[in-house]
């Protein structure tokens, strides 16, 4: 009894190591970039089509709300403190940050690594992949590798995009329906808003989110079983895990910029 | 020339196992170059696996599966997509590529192992799609397609590049009456055309027996008869009868093998 609930924690533990060696070098055949320049680059504009910009919608709206809802509550707060001419700067910092990178991150999981997961998961079912690989062309580096800088690309400018209408969103809040002086607003954030500390940060972040984010979903994918209940058990597990590995990465890169970096 | 020349997928004592089930055991076959053959079996004798292991997906466990000479087993990575050039595989369903259009599912090989400019390109794709018949149809996409036609374009799509060898799995499983005898003849004409080594994995005795030159039946893991149709046709081994003339019950038992019915409905437990 004892020894089974022992050899069963060690099959696990392997089971993770060899996952998490499998993920490895996963990613490491995924990092190439394929022959010639034009060909690849088109393939990487097409996917930062099909994962960034069809995320727009998603991003565009959650960022003007997240800003809206941010001077609200930033407001009822800061104005017990007599301080509500702060607010221009607790939106930009929390948004650049905080909210930009990881709320954008977390939608960027639910709709492009999703979406990822699923379509190469059936691209396997349907043999498609094998296919390929038939003809001699690796699909690691043909269908992978133009997804993977497609995500590491998109998500960081989703991320800014993001934090920029947030910070326009909140302003309307803040100015139009909250009566703070327009000028505070933005004289405020200009003058506590620092570009390394909080936009480069932020956008590192944002890289970081983007690559743990499409990879897991480009892993999840190829190992996706060839039938209908994988597929949606990897998509489940992309958004999941995903997800989980935005907050702790988030936790992980905070405390090691805060920390002086 | 040697005889070893003319032979160009040799397997010799293969074994292979999945989960710990022998799908196949000291297998043994020759595969000749400029002939059509035809591997026949009843449904789950591992067929696919066995073309599978011809393109090197599958690696065999025992003996040695060699293309045109080669070893599968002992090639990189690199060498084993060199040799991939020389050989197609048309797969059951297609396995059309759904996001780009007949046209770019065609072309895909072209594009991506030659520097053709555009214009040959074009050319060629548009001469493969006419032999089979399917010219009209480039600029529609795969979800577009009938099963017959779908696989049509596969078959237009790996021979793109010329191959040497191109297996079939499964070719004619699914097809209408007309689809049927439109990919028979298809295939021959290719065959010919062509110069290539083909060879069909199927189920479907009659049309597989009607274009091959040489046929091997698979069952319980080995070769259990081969040799020309006319061969297969005289063939006295019960199995082999049981298949070719589709007999209920025989050495192939009708039921999956399971403990005694009565026993099993009688005890609760």
């Amino acid at each position: 009894m004892m020894i089974d609930a022992i050899a069963n924690t060690g099959a696990r533990c392997l089971l993770v190591c060899q996952l998490i060696g499998r993920s490895g070098l996963f990613l490491v055949s995924i990092l190439g970039w394929g022959k010639g320049f034009k060909a690849p680059c088109l393939r990487v504009i097409k996917q930062i089509h099909h994962i960034g910009v069809l995320s727009l919608p998603i991003i565009v709206v959650a960022g003007i709300f997240v800003g809206m809802v941010l001077a609200l509550q930033g407001y009822s707060i800061l104005s017990s403190y007599g301080s509500q001419e702060a607010i221009g700067q607790m939106v930009a910092l929390s948004l650049l940050r905080e909210f930009g990178p990881v709320v954008s991150a977390l939608l960027f999981v639910g709709r492009a690594g999703s979406a990822l997961t699923a379509e190469i998961g059936l691209m396997k079912t349907t043999e498609q992949l094998s296919a390929m690989e038939i003809m001699g062309v690796d699909p690691l580096k043909r269908v992978f590798s133009p997804r993977l800088w497609a995500g590491v690309i998109s998500l960081p400018l989703l991320a800014t995009l993001f934090s920029l209408l947030g910070i326009y969103g909140g302003a309307f809040v803040a100015v139009n329906l909250l009566g703070i002086y327009e000028g505070s607003y933005w004289a405020n954030m200009q003058g506590s808003v620092l570009f390394y500390d909080d936009v480069i940060k932020g956008l590192i972040k944002a890289l970081v989110f983007a690559f743990v984010c499409t990879w897991i979903a480009l892993f999840h994918g190829w190992h996706a079983k060839p039938t209908s209940e994988g597929i949606s058990q990897a998509t489940t597990a992309t958004v999941v895990q995903g997800s989980l590995a935005v907050l702790g990465l988030d936790f992980i890169l905070t405390a090691v910029m805060l920390g002086g970096f | 020339m040697s005889q070893k020349a003319q032979v160009f997928v040799e397997c010799h004592h293969v074994g292979f196992h999945r989960n710990d089930k022998a799908i196949f055991s000291g297998l043994n076959m020759s595969i000749k170059k400029g002939q059509i053959t035809a591997i026949l079996g009843p449904s789950g004798t591992g067929k696919t696996t066995l073309l599978k292991l011809f393109c090197g997906q599958l690696i065999a466990s025992t003996g040695e599966v060699q293309i045109d000479g080669q070893d599968i087993a002992e090639l990189n990575r690199a060498e084993l997509f060199k040799l991939r050039q020389r050989m197609s595989l048309l797969f059951q369903t297609g396995a059309l590529f759904t996001d780009m259009s007949v046209f770019e599912n065609v072309a895909f090989a072209l594009r991506e192992h030659t520097n053709l400019p555009e214009h040959m390109i074009r050319d060629l794709v548009l001469l493969r799609l006419d032999s089979v018949g399917l010219r009209g149809a480039a600029d529609l996409m795969p979800s577009q397609l009938s099963g017959g036609m779908a696989r049509r374009v596969a078959l237009a799509r790996s021979l793109a590049l010329d191959p040497e060898l191109i297996l079939y799995d499964e070719p004619f499983t699914g097809q209408d009456p007309i689809s049927m005898g439109v990919l028979v003849n298809l295939i021959r004409q290719v065959h010919e055309d062509l110069k290539l080594t083909s060879v069909l994995v199927t189920h479907d005795v009659k049309e597989a027996l009607s274009i091959a030159d040489q046929v091997f039946i698979l069952a319980q893991g080995k070769v259990i008869g081969s040799g020309s149709p006319e061969q297969i046709k005289q063939s006295d081994n019960p199995l082999v009868k049981q298949f070719l003339y589709g007999h209920v019950d025989g050495p192939v038992a009708f039921h999956y093998p399971a403990p005694d019915l009565a026993e099993q409905v009688l005890n609760d437990d």
